[in-house]
């Protein structure tokens, strides 16, 4: 009869770990979000920053993509003018599911102070948007916490979902 | 110069106090022999009809018939040595004299003299382009074209140049309305989704002070988080902030507070 006993599902038993498919997916699905470039504007500057060492985006695992196809994360970075409108929902439609935008900067929310006939009044009319940041350029640290937000809505989602339908340009 | 106003008590002023001042015209030099711009202008006046000379700030200004412009660029660039087009462009002027005004920034290197060609163009009218003189005229021509709707005759490239080449309308005649019209408000919804999605989508919302304060889908409130879309009519809870979520991340420590140190002092 052993005197201590072990339980194996803990922590220092043996090396295993039980989980549920949802949770090891999501995890990695969270910490591995690769953003698409997307710097429109003066916003841009923001998020190169927070890319950069200073600020260090790499240790959330997001690496900056330049091609829609390895991009989980849209990152709309600045205004969107009414001509460009075409190509952000063409980006959009290009990533692979599951995706997530993130609206950065006022421009981005709602045409910010570009309330004229050339400006998209919030990329929301255009393609669908997971998190608003405010600020007029949002500090690094906005967006640093944007994508822990996106994280945490990302480990709440199920793995397995229903996609929504897609309508390609 | 605009008179002084002692500046004491101007926080308790309202800001547009001069709403209808009207400022000074540039005093306007006549071009006399002697003047550096005498010979240009003479030499001019003897090929074109010249409908009126004058110096304004040192540049010279001279107002020209639309229809010779093609040939008075070239004679400024060829004979006069203004080898340079700064810039060009029109003015609307339709509701006031039902036409635009067309005018040419020109520069002389070798001389150091600026000139200024203006002619004027009825609406509906299209002018020479100067492209074939100046290849920046390229460009200025379709932006002109773009922004006023006047065409430019033998361009290579009649086309818009800022807004899509599918838009209706030109933006900065005085009759566009700044936040668009009817095609401009719609223009992206009709494009990419179609005119049955107006609907769906909704009209633009063009106040830019608008805060819906019971709206939980469109305005976060941090510190006091609700679900998307919940009702928030009796108040909304507290919520603290929290970095990580409350059962831990699968694979990822919790940070503890009391393990954590805070450096007073930077290394």
């Amino acid at each position: 009869m052993a005197q201590h006993q072990v339980n194996y599902t803990k922590d220092g038993g043996l090396p295993v770990m039980l989980t549920t498919v949802d949770h090891l997916i999501n995890w990695g699905r969270s910490n591995s979000m690769w953003f698409l470039t997307y710097g429109l504007a003066c916003c841009a500057i923001e998020m190169m920053a927070s890319g950069a060492s200073r600020y260090d985006f790499d240790r959330f695992g997001t690496i900056f993509r330049a091609s829609p196809r390895q991009a989980d994360v849209m990152v709309v970075a600045g205004t969107l003018t009414k001509k460009h409108a075409e190509f952000i929902r063409r980006l959009y439609d290009q990533m692979t599911e599951p995706k997530w935008v993130i609206s950065m900067g006022s421009c981005a929310n709602t045409g910010g102070m570009f309330n004229t006939y050339a400006t998209v009044q919030g990329v929301d009319r255009v393609i669908p948007v997971d998190i608003y940041l405010p600020g007029c350029a949002p500090r690094p640290e906005t967006l640093q916490y944007a994508a822990m937000l996106l994280q945490q809505k990302i480990r709440r989602e199920r793995a397995f979902k229903k996609l929504p339908k897609k309508r390609l340009v | 110069m605009r008179e002084y106003r002692p500046k004491k008590d101007v926080q308790k002023k309202s800001y547009y106090r001069d709403r209808f001042y009207v400022a000074p015209q540039v005093p306007r030099e006549k071009i006399e022999e002697g003047s550096r711009f005498f010979d240009d202008v003479k030499s001019l006046g003897s090929k074109f009809e010249v409908k009126d000379s004058y110096v304004e700030i040192n540049q010279l200004v001279v107002i020209v018939e639309s229809s010779s412009i093609f040939e008075v660029i070239g004679y400024m660039k060829n004979s006069l040595s203004y080898d340079i087009l700064n810039e060009m462009s029109a003015i609307d002027y339709v509701a006031k004299c039902g036409g635009f005004e067309i005018f040419y920034q020109m520069l002389s290197l070798s001389t150091t003299k600026r000139a200024r060609i203006k002619c004027f163009l009825k609406e509906g009218e299209a002018i020479e382009s100067v492209s074939s003189h100046f290849r920046c005229a390229d460009w200025s021509e379709r932006e002109m074209y773009d922004m006023f709707g006047i065409r430019a005759n033998n361009h290579p490239y009649m086309k818009r140049i800022l807004m899509p080449d599918d838009w209706e309308g030109h933006p900065l005649l005085k009759t566009y309305p700044l936040q668009g019209d009817e095609f401009a408000q719609w223009y992206e919804v009709d494009k990419i989704f179609g005119k049955e999605y107006r609907e769906v989508v909704g009209p633009e919302n063009r106040d830019g002070a608008m805060i819906d304060r019971y709206d939980t889908k469109r305005f976060s409130r941090i510190g006091h988080e609700v679900e998307y879309g919940a009702s928030i009519d009796l108040g909304e809870p507290d919520t603290n902030l929290k970095y990580q979520e409350e059962k831990g991340v699968f694979l990822i420590k919790k940070l503890k507070p009391e393990i954590s140190k805070e450096l007073e002092k930077r290394k």
